[in-house]
C-alpha cells in the first residue's frame, strides 16, 4: 500500500494555498540497474485534487516529475474548515486518498 | 608604457579579479541559501517522519508489542528532548549508544526482533527494516527540533567516548592520508560550493552535527548520522565503519559534545 500524503491548506485572502508532498518512487523507466536490465517505469500518471467535490486541479504527469514530488497550487472559492482532497494513480494503478481541512 | 606602471596595472587587475571572485562566491552562497529555503517549504523528510510515527505506534515483531515504553535516555516513553542528548550511556546495557543502536535495542528487547538481523538490514537505508530505521529515526529525532543539544558528560563512560572520538576525529590514514579533520577542522572550509562545518566547536545551530537526519534531493534518501558518518570514512577511502560501531558511537559523541548549544534543526534537506 503507498505511503501518507501530507497536504497543507491556508487561506489567505480569498486565495487557498495547498501544498502537497506525495510518497512515490517515480522510477522513470529509462534507468538501468548494475545488471544493465531497465527498471520499468512506476510513477503517478493523474493528480486530481478536489474541494467541496468540485475538481480544482487536475494533472497527468510522467516519469519526468522527481521522487516523493512536491506540489503548491492556489485556488478560490474556498472557506476555512472546507475539505481538500487530493488523490493519485499511478502507471500500476495504485492508488492513494488524502485530505486536509483549510486553516 | 614605463615598467612600474604596468606593475601597477598588473597589481590592480589582479585584486580586480580577486573581488569579483568573492563576490560571485557570496552571491552563490546566498543562492543555495535560497534554494534551501524553498526546498524546505516541501521537505519530503515529513514523510519519512510520518511514516516513522507509525511504525513506532505499530505493534510489530514477533512479541506484536509497540515501542512506545523504549527508553531513549530520559525515561520509558519520553520522545521531547532524547534525541538532543544521545550518544548517552545507559545502565541496562552498560554502553554508550547512539539514537540509532537505542532503537534496535528497544525492537530487540521490546519487540523481539532478531538483533544480528536488524544490523544486517540497518545499512540497506532504501528497502525493508532498513528503511524502517531511517523512518522511525527520523521521526524520533523530529521530536527534539528546536531544543540545544546538552550531551551528558558525567560517565567515565562518556567522557571516554568522547576521547576516543577526538582521537578518530584527527587520526590521519588512509591512501589519500586523509582525517575528518582535513576537511572538517578548518574555518570557513568548503568542497567546490559545499561549505564544510568546524566540527572541533559548536558550528552554530542547524548545522553540522545539529543538520542529521537529512534528506538528500540528489539521490532521494534520507540519510542518518550512521549513514552520514560511514559515507565521510567512503569519501575519505577508509574502509567503511559497521553499522553502530564504537567508531561510529565515539565520533557522535565527541560531535555532539563539542555541539552544545546548537539548536538542532532536524529533519533538513540537503541538496
Amino acid at each position: 500500500m503507498a505511503d501518507p500524503m501530507r497536504i497543507r491548506a491556508a487561506l489567505a485572502g480569498d486565495e487557498t494555498t495547498v501544498r502537497v508532498l506525495m510518497a512515490h518512487i517515480m522510477e522513470p523507466g529509462t534507468r538501468r540497474d548494475a545488471a544493465g536490465a531497465l527498471i520499468p517505469a512506476h510513477f503517478i500518471q493523474d493528480v486530481d485534487a478536489s474541494h467541496n467535490g468540485k475538481s480544482v486541479l487536475k494533472a497527468m504527469w510522467t516519469g519526468a516529475v522527481s521522487q516523493n514530488p512536491f506540489l503548491s497550487f492556489k485556488f478560490k472559492g474556498a472557506a476555512k474548515g472546507d475539505k481538500v482532497v487530493v488523490k493519485w494513480v499511478d502507471n500500476k494503478r495504485d492508488t492513494r486518498t488524502d485530505e486536509a481541512t483549510i486553516a | 608604457m614605463r615598467s612600474s606602471e604596468a606593475i601597477r596595472l598588473a597589481i590592480l587587475a589582479g585584486a580586480l579579479s580577486a573581488a569579483a571572485a568573492a563576490s560571485a562566491q557570496g552571491t552563490t552562497a546566498e543562492g543555495i541559501a535560497k534554494y534551501r529555503e524553498m526546498l524546505q517549504d516541501g521537505n519530503p523528510a515529513d514523510l519519512f517522519d510520518m511514516k516513522g510515527e507509525e511504525l513506532w505506534k505499530q505493534k510489530r515483531g514477533p512479541k506484536a508489542a509497540t515501542l512506545e515504553r523504549c527508553d531513549l535516555g530520559k525515561g520509558p516513553g519520553v520522545l521531547a528532548g532524547a534525541f538532543t542528548e544521545l550518544p548517552r550511556f545507559f545502565a541496562d546495557t552498560g554502553k554508550v549508544m547512539d539514537l540509532e543502536t537505542r532503537l534496535i535495542h528497544c525492537m530487540v528487547t521490546i519487540q523481539g526482533f532478531n538483533e544480528s538481523d536488524l544490523y544486517k538490514a540497518a545499512p540497506s537505508i532504501g528497502r525493508g527494516e532498513g528503511a524502517n530505521l531511517v523512518a522511525m529515526t527520523t521521526y524520533l529525532a523530529t521530536q527534539s527540533r528546536g531544543m540545544r543539544f546538552n550531551l551528558p558528560q558525567n560517565r567515565p563512560e562518556e567522557k571516554n567516548m568522547y576521547e576516543v572520538g577526538k582521537r578518530l576525529f584527527f587520526q590521519r590514514a588512509g591512501p589519500h592520508d586523509f582525517s575528518c579533520s582535513s576537511c572538517h577542522g578548518v574555518e570557513g572550509g568548503r568542497i567546490r560550493l559545499q561549505d564544510l562545518p568546524l566540527l572541533t566547536k559548536n558550528p552554530g545551530d542547524g548545522v553540522g552535527f545539529a543538520a542529521w537526519p537529512a534528506y538528500r534531493v540528489s539521490n532521494g534518501q534520507m540519510w542518518t548520522m550512521q549513514k552520514r558518518l560511514n559515507d565521510c570514512y567512503r569519501q575519505q577511502r577508509f574502509p567503511e565503519p559497521k553499522f553502530g560501531s564504537d567508531v561510529t558511537i565515539a565520533l557522535g559523541v565527541y560531535m555532539g559534545v563539542n555541539a552544545k548549544g546548537a539548536v538542532s534543526a532536524v529533519p533538513t534537506i540537503k541538496r
